[in-house]
């Protein structure tokens, strides 16, 4: 399958680690000469937030979903610290996941040499929570949120480098590059702290945490011309087979995918040009309630 | 391009943005119908603002309580849309989203005019640097269509925004409401404009000035081991780097070439400009952290540890002459004190304040000396915008923005030799402060000949060398009988004169001295250049300005040098027919025709005392 995975990417024969002139991706000569595009843009705003939060905080990590904007933030971090990620990534395993996102895990961990830790609420799998008897707001919050706090308790991170982008939901355009949690995770999203002119200034009390939000000005079409341009290794599940796609991954029994013979990237990217219909309209937990991602989200939700 | 919307509450400004996203087709399918939908079952009437303000609380309350951004596409290109809340209450939200803008939209209501936000918004874009700028007069409908409120509106505003130094690019009457005038110009209903639609003057707009054009800035943001080389990682903020250039790092004077640039995967490319995060690798062995800015040796930053700068304020806590916060520009980050607190700006009305504030209130802007423990690179905004702007923080919260003006250049070239290496001894200036319990320092006497400057340097050496002090004085007439007798009066041997005793001052200074020069010095670069060189040092720099009215000084005459002068014996004597640029901000003034000597001495004391006690680090 990892073979087939890297055929569809078109990545034989390139392998990033390597990084010395006979094997660069790109000769000198194009990078030179290719204008700056809006796409660099974004890589050079990102890659600088990814610098300053590794100056800023002593104990950083960076959940890690194998989903396209989790492996666009892998490969920034890669470019941003020289092609060795100097923090471990995390897993949030909600036992739901798609098998093939989890031997993607399994390869990409080998190929990158990244740290990966991996975390199970195993508490609330055992009181019962799942698919098959709650609502998908409360398992989202158990077996995602309740997950990551936990993880955050062990490992005692102060800032997490999180890949979520503006255009996604409403709530997260109003979104920081630094945002601060509490102790409990909570995002006060009513006294946000000012940000101006690639200036932070805050402080962690013992428990509080920072996200850290490199791709907030990234769009969807973005991350797929950028995964395009690089030739990012990502999961298969992404491209169509039988007239179905996903186009936004999440626990399995809540995620949906789309109509589409989308079955590469140029042609996903041409299907995005014309559609309207919002990413993650596939993606049940968002949409049971109104406001249903606030109320997430403020509770410390990515 | 990033455009911000601003203006007074409930001007319409994220009405107007939801109207503008759906008549470019920029909102997903069924956004609008679901939201009316979704109004509906709660008992709310459907705003398109609602589109942008998403927290359930400002949808209850109707008013946009952060910044939101979102992108959209006119036929042109594509936009990112910043909407600023424009409630008092939330302004530090609006500056954080404002700040990152290229361009602006100021939304007025026709029905109310131009309000208090309308205008604190303008004030702030003007500090922001944001120069492009369109006025949108919404409401028109309400304003039954009339073009002379319209034209009211555009003359009054125009008139406030011309005060700022701003000039709207175009005024637009529209109707976000009624979606009138907003894609397409020519709605029947205001026949009398025939000018383009709202976004069809936003298309017009072009790109400011790339940065890349602006002089050299990279400031280090981190150094990374790879491989055994040392790699210096950043932004470069402005101008262009190419491998082989020769780099000035600031503020330690030391130099080395470029030896690689470095981006993964790839290794190497041949330049980089402004706004490219990279890595870089140098021929040379030097130390360099974070903080240091590399530059261009002809065209380097200035070096000060005197910021002057206009502060807006949105801490909570005000502002205080004598506090400290933390001054943060690009990737510096040192400690300053606020020394002095000159005209404070209403920003509503631009009225300067009547009386002298000691302190600088929330959402008010002022004119602000601050000192800085360490030196500091910056540039004057208006030269290099990102490297003439700063934030102040208290603790752990961002508490203002300032913008720099009147920093004086002085040459690199001539503060630093070339191919020659600062010998370091074992022996630093820290241990010597140690031993002696106080730190070296220039105390830089300056004023005209007879205000006093000789008397009280030699009171000041009495002083400070019976409290057990190294001190010692030098004096224009002493140095020119040695150091300096080839040198005139002509400007450039003045200058040469100033700068050979700044040396010589910072040499005795980095020995453990209080050193007090007594100079005329009467251009104002040359004592910027002495500080500069004081600093680099690392020495305290203390101007003193002695200050008498010329009059007073040429009565007293004590050399008989102005009756000279008047006579025509003497050429180019300054105050008479040479010029004397008072210190536009020393550390200390003191006045000899209001102040005995002993008087000014104590003065100086209290002051100076203080700042020459050792630093526990």
């Amino acid at each position: 399958l990892v073979e087939q995975l890297i055929c569809n990417q078109q990545v034989v024969g390139s392998n990033p680690s390597a990084g010395s002139d006979s094997t660069a991706t790109w000769p000198n000569e194009t990078l030179m000469s290719r204008p700056r595009t809006p796409l660099d843009d974004l890589e050079n705003h990102s890659v600088f937030i990814l610098r300053e939060a590794h100056h800023a905080f002593r104990n950083l990590a960076m959940p890690w979903s194998m989903g396209k904007d989790s492996n666009v933030l892998l490969w920034l971090s890669l470019k941003a610290f020289l092609g060795k990620v100097p923090f471990p990534l995390l897993h949030i395993d909600t036992t739901y996941e798609f098998p093939e996102m989890l031997e993607f895990r399994e390869w990409a961990a080998k190929h990158y040499g990244i740290t990966v830790i991996v975390k199970v609420n195993a508490e609330a799998r055992e009181r019962g929570i799942g698919y098959e008897t709650h609502d998908p707001v409360t398992v989202t919050h158990e077996l995602k949120t309740v997950a990551l706090k936990q993880a955050i308790a062990e490992h005692k991170w102060d800032a997490l480098i999180t890949g979520i982008r503006r255009d996604e939901d409403p709530t997260r355009a109003k979104e920081r590059y630094f945002s601060p949690r509490n102790a409990d995770s909570e995002w006060h999203y009513k006294h946000q702290p000012p940000q101006f002119w690639g200036q932070f200034a805050m402080k962690n009390a013992p428990g509080e945490h920072v996200r850290v939000q490199p791709l907030l000005d990234w769009t969807e079409v973005d991350i797929w011309r950028y995964i395009e341009r690089e030739k990012i290794p990502i999961p298969l599940l992404y491209f169509a087979r039988d007239g179905k796609r996903y186009r936004s991954l999440g626990c399995r029994p809540i995620t949906h995918p789309i109509e589409s013979n989308a079955a590469t990237i140029a042609e996903i990217i041409a299907e995005l040009e014309k559609t309207r219909s919002s990413e993650r309209a596939g993606r049940a937990q968002d949409h049971c309630e109104p406001h249903a991602m606030q109320k997430l989200r403020a509770k410390g939700f990515m | 391009v990033k455009i911000v919307f601003v203006g007074h509450v409930d001007h319409g400004k994220s009405t107007l943005i939801g109207r503008i996203l759906e008549e470019t087709g920029s909102l997903p399918e069924g956004k609008v119908e679901a939201l009316r939908a979704s109004c509906q079952a709660q008992g709310q009437r459907f705003e398109y603002a609602f589109l942008l303000d998403a927290l359930a609380e400002e949808q209850q309350q109707n008013v946009t309580i952060d910044t939101t951004q979102i992108q959209f596409r006119s036929g042109r290109r594509g936009y990112v849309i910043i909407d600023a809340p424009g409630h008092e209450e939330f302004l530090k939200n609006m500056i954080t989203g404002a700040a990152s803008a290229e361009a602006a939209v100021v939304v007025i209501a026709a029905d109310e005019g131009a309000r208090e936000q309308s205008r604190r918004h303008g004030q702030l874009l003007s500090l922001l640097g944001i120069r492009q700028i369109i006025v949108a007069v919404n409401k028109m409908d309400l304003a039954n269509y009339s073009e002379s409120a319209f034209r009211e509106i555009e003359k009054a505003y125009g008139e406030f925004l011309q005060t700022l130094g701003l000039k709207a690019a175009a005024f637009v009457p529209i109707s976000a409401s009624a979606g009138m005038n907003i894609v397409s110009n020519g709605d029947p209903a205001i026949a009398w404009f025939k000018e383009p639609s709202l976004l069809q003057a936003i298309d017009k707009l072009e790109a400011p000035e790339s940065a890349a054009k602006q002089p050299l800035r990279f400031p280090i943001q981190d150094v990374y081991r790879a491989e055994n080389r040392r790699v210096l990682v950043g932004r470069i903020e402005s101008g262009t780097l190419r491998v082989g250039d020769q780099l000035l790092f600031s503020p330690h004077h030391k130099t080395a070439q470029v030896a690689t640039i470095e981006r993964w995967p790839t290794t190497s490319t041949e330049s980089a400009s402004a706004g490219e995060s990279i890595g870089v690798t140098l021929r040379d062995h030097i130390f360099i952290e974070r903080g240091h800015i590399a530059s261009h040796e002809a065209d380097a930053p200035v070096e000060s540890n005197r910021v002057h700068a206009r502060v807006f304020w949105i801490g909570a806590e005000p502002l205080r002459v004598g506090a400290r916060y933390r001054l943060k520009l690009v990737t510096q980050n040192v400690e300053c004190e606020v020394v002095a607190l000159g005209s404070v700006i209403d920003v509503a009305t631009l009225h300067t304040a009547a009386s002298e504030r000691s302190e600088l209130r929330i959402n008010e802007a002022g004119d602000v000396t601050l000192q800085t423990r360490a030196p500091l690179v910056l540039d004057n905004h208006e030269r290099v915008p990102t490297m003439g702007r700063f934030i102040l923080a208290d603790g752990d919260s961002l508490v203002g923005g300032g913008v720099i003006s009147g920093a004086l250049y002085t040459s690199a070239k001539a503060i630093k030799s070339e191919n020659i290496f600062w010998s370091e001894s074992d022996i630093t200036a820290e241990r010597r402060a140690l031993r002696n319990q106080h730190r070296g320092a220039v105390i830089w006497l300056t004023g005209l000949s007879g205000a006093g400057k000789s008397t009280i340097a030699r009171a000041l050496e009495k002083e400070l060398f019976q409290l057990s002090m190294q001190t010692y004085v030098l004096d224009g007439d002493n140095l020119r009988h040695g150091l300096n007798a080839n040198l005139g009066f002509a400007p450039e041997d003045r200058a040469e004169n100033i700068r050979r005793v700044s040396e010589v001052a910072k040499l005795m200074a980095d020995a453990g001295t209080v050193v007090i020069t007594s100079f005329i010095s009467p251009y104002r670069a040359d004592r910027a250049r002495a500080r500069t060189i004081a600093l680099q040092a690392g020495a305290e720099f203390v101007e003193i300005f002695v200050d008498a009215p010329l009059a007073v000084c040429e009565q007293r005459d004590p050399k008989g040098l102005y009756q000279k002068a008047r006579a025509g014996e003497l050429k180019g004597f300054t105050g008479i027919d040479a010029p004397y640029e008072p210190p536009e901000d020393p550390e200390i003034v003191v006045r000899t025709d209001q102040q005995t000597p002993g008087e000014c001495v104590a003065q100086v004391l209290t002051e100076l005392l203080p700042r020459l006690r050792l630093v526990h680090r």
